[in-house]
Order: structure tokens, then sequence, then C-alpha cells
């Protein structure tokens, strides 16, 4: 690893300030993607400025219809939140599937969707189900925030404080992990609104990261039945191909996948 | 540089160290306390995890800066005197490790699944739970062994104090 300078934060405007001075900084939440990624040296950060002791940062609070999971909130605090259970079980469900028991312990939402890896779980999760990504400058809807490959709408310095998620009528979520890194060979998040919308989210699948499927949208809309997805016709192009798996064998695990999470959400 | 202050295994320490240092090379390097691997470097292994406040992390993905003011549990600080803990002794009972290079790993994670899990700990759960720990030796039988024996062990322990 690089030289770099560590602060510790200890509120949003303070990390936001204190991101400003420096020439290359970097926030750093619970590190479980960054640190390995500064350790290959293929990021040198001037600073790196500390997140996860922010109190007002962490928890997970359900309201009438919304389900609110602050941003530096570890996935283990969110897969055993009763709120979140409660509130929408897949969501608690899908932060018990990341990585593994040790990264779960450290490992935050608001740092998944800031680094937008194409294959991290909570990105399917927070576009089929709609969800408002809260900033300290603004409110971004899913639909707007995801723009690819590790990049998202964010602003320089921008730094996401909570997710809000509306509760649906149904939700599942199906993966099938990697089985070294566990991050998504394919997953499906499959949301049926409670206006009666069907919306449908892949991650792990696509050159372009994750995407909403609207064939699948449609046929589920129709009949909100795993048996539903069969004549649905997935095309291979544009989906990831590489050594653990071909586009055409993610394009039959949408499939499958999407069937299992439309079974799991009941 | 920056002066790191925690609690390891119940002593307060203080460390001046680049803020680039890991957890993992603080223990180590700052305080001699080489009980804790660095298997892979990049965070799959589970060789360094040890208890932060309690929960099981992988101490080479965490800045020592991270955790300053926390209280740290280590390998070394888990047996009473000569008196193993129930889940160092369940390791040595059901000959729970060959090389035994992962086991400080094993044994930290392992104590984390039990207190999480209680009595409700099956076979099923534990090789689940024990994916972020990888033991190049054992094909794992005798460790998914050792843990459930040691759930046992630490849940007598427990109803006697």
């Amino acid at each position: 690893m690089y030289q770099t300078t560590y602060h510790r934060a200890s509120s949003v405007d303070e990390a936001a300030a204190t991101f400003a001075k420096g020439s290359e900084a970097k926030y750093l939440s619970g590190g479980q993607t960054l640190l390995p990624v500064m350790k290959q040296r293929l990021a040198s950060p001037s600073d790196v400025i500390d997140l996860a002791k922010i109190k007002e940062l962490i928890g997970v609070e359900a309201a009438g219809d919304t389900l609110t999971i602050k941003a530096a909130t570890p996935h283990y605090d969110v897969a055993t939140s009763d709120a979140a259970k409660k509130a929408i079980p897949a969501v608690a469900y899908l932060a018990s599937l990341i990585g593994d028991p040790a990264v779960r312990y450290r490992g935050t939402i608001g740092g998944s969707l800031a680094n937008n890896d194409p294959a991290a779980d909570y990105p399917a999760a927070v576009l089929a189900l709609g969800a408002t990504i809260k900033t300290n400058k603004r409110s971004i809807a899913a639909d707007d925030y995801f723009k690819g490959l590790f990049t998202t709408a964010l602003e320089d310095g921008e730094i996401i404080t909570a997710v809000s998620f509306p509760v649906p009528a149904k939700a599942g979520y199906a993966k099938f992990p990697h089985p070294a890194s566990r991050f998504a060979l394919t997953g499906v998040f499959v949301a049926k609104t409670k206006a009666g919308d069907v919306r449908v989210a892949v991650t792990g699948a696509s050159q372009s990261g994750v995407m909403r499927v609207a064939a699948l949208e449609n046929a589920l809309k129709a009949n909100w039945s795993a048996s539903a997805v069969d004549s649905v016709s997935i095309p291979a192009s544009g989906l990831l191909s590489d050594i653990h798996g071909s586009s055409d064998y993610r394009a039959n695990l949408i499939k499958v996948m999407a069937a299992r999470a439309v079974t799991a959400a009941g | 540089m920056s002066t790191v202050k925690l609690t390891v295994n119940g002593k307060a320490v203080s460390a001046d160290v680049e803020d680039r240092t890991l957890l993992v090379h603080l223990l180590r390097d700052h305080l001699n306390l080489t009980g804790t691997h660095i298997g892979c470097d990049t965070s799959q292994c589970g060789a360094c995890v040890v208890h932060i406040d309690g929960r099981a992390v992988k101490s080479c993905t965490v800045l020592a800066g991270q955790a300053s003011g926390s209280s740290i549990t280590t390998i070394e600080g888990i047996a009473k005197g000569d008196e193993l803990h129930p889940m160092q002794a369940a390791f040595r009972d059901n000959h729970g490790l060959q090389c035994g290079y992962c086991t400080p790993g094993m044994i930290m994670s392992a104590i984390d699944i039990v207190q999480r899990h209680g009595g409700q700990l099956d076979e099923a759960t534990v090789r689940h739970e024990l994916e972020g720990n990888i033991c190049r030796c054992t094909g794992y039988h005798n460790i998914v062994k050792a843990v459930l024996d040691a759930a046992g062990r630490m849940k007598v322990s427990q109803a006697a104090e």
C-alpha cells in the first residue's frame, strides 16, 4: 500500500470539509473493497476519510411504507435487523449473502453503492425496489443513480447518507454466487410494488453493471409466478463472458435466478 | 504517522505507526503478537481473523487507525492461563488442524459463530459460516467436528459461570 493519511470524521460535514482539502481523497466506510484495492496499489488516495464511526450514518429504521438504511450500517446489522426483516425481508436476506461473515461485519450499504461493483448485491435491491439514495447534497432516484461499471451519479466529494426503500407488496432475491469471491455470478431481485408494478433488476451478468430487464417485468406483471419466466427470452448480447461463465450461461442464469426469486417472494 | 491507542487482550496499548499500517501488521510487527497469521493478503483466507469489539473480522482489511479506540482480542488472548479456551481444546481433541497455519483465524471465527448461534448450530450452518476461512490441509471435516464439539462445551461453561 502506498502512503496515505488517515482521518476519522465525526460528522458528515467534517468529512466533506476534509475531502475538499485533500488532493486525491477517498471516503472509507467498511473498507472491504477499498483497502484490498489499495493493498494491490491499484488505488493510492492521498487521504482516506473514515465515515464508519459517524453516528448519524448508522442505523436501520422502518416508518410507514419506507425502510431506511443509513449508509454506514454494516451488512450484518441489516441482515439481523428486526425492522428490515419485518419491512422488506428480501433486503435483510440479500445482506446476509454478501461476502462472508467477517466481511459482513465491516462492509456497508453506502460503500457498496458508492463503489457500484457490477457484481455487488445491493444495487439489485436498490434498482428493483426503486429506492432513493440520499446524499449530503440531494436525493437521487435509483433509476438515475447507476451509470455503468463502478460509475454512479455521485459528484466528487458527495457522501451517501442513507437509502430509502419503499416497502413493496412482494420482493425476493436469488443469487448464484461465485464460489470463491461470493460476488454474484448472477443475482436477480424481483419486486411487485403496492401499486401493482413489477421491477426486476439483475446484477453480476451485464457488461454495463446492474440492469432492469423489461421482458421479465412484463411477463411477471401479466402472471406473477415462477413459470411465467419460462417463456421469456434473454439475449446473451451485452452480457459478461469470462472463465467463470459465458454470456449464454449468464443469460440462462438470469431466468433461473428470476424464477427462484419469484418463488422466494411468494 | 499517527498514534493508535487500543486495548489488546485486555491491555491498553499505544503505538506510533504509519497511517497505511494494517491492523494485522500492528499486531504482529509492533506488538509481537504473531499468533495472528497472514495467509493471502487479499482478504479471502481468514488466517488473520481477530475480534474487534466482539466481532470477528479480517485484520488484514482494517487499518490500524480504524481500530483505534477499540478492544481487540487475538488468539493469544482467549486461554485462561494454562487452560485452553473450549474452542482451542476442541480443535486439539478433534484433530482439527494439521499444519496449523489457518487455525488461529479458524478459532477466532468459530468462537464468533458459536456466540451468534448459541445452541442452534448444526453441521450445515458451521460449514456455511466458515466460508471466509480457508484450510488447505484438513478438508474441513475435523474443523467442523471441533466447532460443533466446542459449541456444546461453551454452552456448558457459560452455564457454570
